[in-house]
């Protein structure tokens, strides 16, 4: 290499840019790098601001805020018990009645299914997902609740023997409700990513199974479930995150009752609902309070998630976790290709 | 060679084939009965409220008796704040995917930065609206408690890890060799984002940024805490507002029969408005799906 011919003026190689023909590259690189930790930032600086504005409420209560069973406005005690009850039981009843639904189709549209029906029939399930949550408190409130009413008296008187289940007298809005609601709502996120899930498992597996003899049900149970079962039981936690923070449809069919409930039919309350309803007129240690609500849901979700997360990644078998499971995980069931 | 026959599948097994494959059946048809309620009921209710006079041109007059008024002021509070929240979001999501993909690659701030991404996505929407409530709200930040802006703040958060999650997929599937040519060719990195990247992943980025969009649309709880509302039309930013979600959230607890049909008329706006947007998505998603 012949240095004269390759350099010009200030010993700076021909094929080396001028400095400020770098300037835009380390621009680019440094901005987008502060706007990546912009996002790092947010997040913690929202931690440290809730627990600023809820600490005052541990401080009085302790563990009482979370586990104590007393929310009573009027004489300005705050504990919350009963409000994580709800948000657990109305989550739990919605994955009892969503997840095998969601589980069921997702093998069915995957496995079963014939071809031409597989797409419209994908479509269907996720445009769930692209109703908003407010329409489903409406629908819930002007249809579900009351249409059900009767069927639900009738389970209650039918099935009295059952502890909690049956017994009491059905309210019009109650966990259940609010529970069926929420098991509609995390339908689509189950549904999508077990279909993604069922998706990945080997047709060697599959076609293995066939060619022992095994019926069509027997090859899904023998080759299909056992190697996509930990990226169901994800997806069943990732829905029980959304159904764990859901506010707005909750709000309006929960019965707003800040008490543990006897049984299945009654009033309850759950975190992300008394934070929507009391917030308008909470003042001093009420809003505190509030905040403070806030942040166990977060704390729960956070939870939740990162438990979704692990079951995920293990049962996503060695394939990156940002792929297209990832990208479900983030828009919801209806960005899938 | 003479075929030997396989033994008969015993009726047994044969019967439990049958009965779980009808039970599979029955499991999908049953995800798809809400979906169908939910429809028939938006149609059969909404569509005698948007035959009301006025219903899409008058302003809800939000007084008990006489003429509930109709909702323009709802969906025009609506398409302001998310498209403030579209113009914060869609920038700052999609360069924070292109700081993954092309810069942060497999470093440890890129892994961090896609974890807390990942915590963004399952925080719910009501805590992005506590968090405005906190920092910009209680402080009456820009001079006033509730307002729009703030709103759409709230808004974009939540838009936010659906369109970095989304851009950061479709960014990934720009082949590098396409990245390495440009630079072969001796293109400065910005020229590579700006002259290849960018343009090759435009319909995936634009399907990721409608999906965000269609779903800042549908959310009530942030607005709780950040715009609160109003009846009037308004066009200032720093005012409360007006939104779709949040007058239906308000309707549903009217006893007055002709507001609960408001409520389903604005309902069936919204969920016609969020459905296009899907439908719009998967249109883009389709035209251009690279190989």
């Amino acid at each position: 290499m012949e240095a004269s011919a390759t350099t010009v003026t200030g010993g700076r190689s021909v094929l080396e840019r001028s400095p400020i023909g770098r300037l835009p590259d380390r621009v680019l690189k440094w901005g987008l790098s502060a706007l990546a930790a912009l996002i790092l930032i947010l997040i913690v600086y929202f931690f440290i601001r809730l627990i600023g504005q809820s600490g005052h409420v541990f401080s009085t209560y302790g563990l009482n805020f979370v586990f104590g069973n007393n929310w009573d406005v009027q004489a300005n005690i705050y504990h919350g018990g009963a409000l994580l009850f709800g948000t657990i039981v109305t989550s739990v009843i919605a994955l009892i009645l969503g997840v095998p639904v969601a589980v069921a189709g997702a093998i069915y549209i995957n496995e079963l299914c014939p071809r031409r029906l597989r797409n419209p029939l994908t479509i269907l399930v996720d445009l769930l997902a692209a109703v908003p949550s407010v329409v489903y408190g409406l629908w819930g409130v002007f249809v579900l609740a009351p249409r059900l009413l009767p069927a639900e008296k009738w389970f209650a008187s039918t099935f009295s023997f059952i502890p909690w289940i049956g017994g009491g007298i059905p309210q019009l809005y109650n966990y259940f409700i609010a529970g069926l609601i929420l098991a509609i709502m995390i339908l689509p996120i189950v549904s999508a990513i077990s279909r993604e899930v069922i998706a990945t498992v080997p047709s060697e597996h599959k076609e293995a199974a066939l060619a022992l003899g095994a019926t069509r049900w027997e090859m899904i149970r023998m080759a299909v479930l056992p190697y996509s079962r930990p990226g169901i039981t994800g997806g069943a936690m990732l829905g029980m995150g959304r159904a764990v923070g859901e506010t707005i449809a909750v709000v309006l069919v929960i019965g707003s009752a800040p008490k543990i409930g006897t049984h299945l039919f009654a009033q309850g309350y759950t975190l992300a609902a008394v934070i929507a309803n009391e917030f308008g007129e909470a003042t001093g240690i009420h809003t505190s309070a509030l905040f403070a609500a806030g942040l166990v849901l977060f704390v729960l979700t956070l939870i939740v998630n990162m438990i979704a997360r692990w079951f995920i990644t293990r049962g996503s078998h060695g394939t990156r976790g940002t792929g297209a499971t990832g990208m479900t995980i983030a828009s919801g069931p209806a960005n899938e290709k | 060679m003479s075929a030997t026959a396989l033994p008969q599948i015993s009726t047994r097994r044969r019967l439990t084939d049958k009965v779980m494959r009808g039970s599979l059946l029955a499991g999908t048809l049953i995800a798809l009965i809400p979906l169908i309620l939910i429809i028939y009921y938006l149609i059969h209710k909404g569509l005698s409220a948007w035959a009301m006079s006025g219903f899409f041109t008058t302003d809800p007059t939000g007084s008990f008796f006489g003429s509930p008024g109709g909702i323009r002021s709802a969906i025009l509070g609506s398409l302001e704040i998310v498209a403030l929240a579209t113009l914060i979001s869609i920038p700052i999501g999609i360069g924070v995917a292109l700081y993954l993909t092309e810069f942060g690659k497999d470093s440890w701030f890129a892994n961090t930065v896609r974890y807390f991404v990942d915590v963004m996505t399952g925080v719910p929407s009501i805590m992005f609206g506590l968090f405005i409530y906190i920092v910009l709200v209680i402080g009456r930040f820009g001079g006033s408690g509730f307002a729009a802006w703030k709103g759409a703040v709230a808004i974009s958060l939540l838009m936010l890890p659906i369109v970095i999650r989304s851009a950061e997929v479709v960014l990934l599937l720009v082949p590098s060799s396409l990245r390495e040519a440009a630079l072969a060719l001796g293109a400065p990195r910005w020229r590579v984002v700006f002259k290849v990247v960018l343009p090759t992943s435009a319909s995936g980025l634009v399907t990721g940024s409608l999906l965000a969009i269609a779903r800042g649309m549908g959310e009530t709880a942030p607005l709780l805490f950040t715009v609160s509302t109003a009846f009037a039309l308004t066009f200032s930013l720093n005012q409360q507002m007006n939104t779709m979600p949040f007058l239906i959230y308000t309707d549903i607890t009217s006893p007055r029969a002709a507001i609960q049909t408001i409520a389903w008329g604005t309902a069936l706006t919204l969920v016609a408005i969020v459905l296009i947007l899907n439908l719009l998505a998967r249109f883009v998603a389709s035209r251009s799906r690279m190989a």
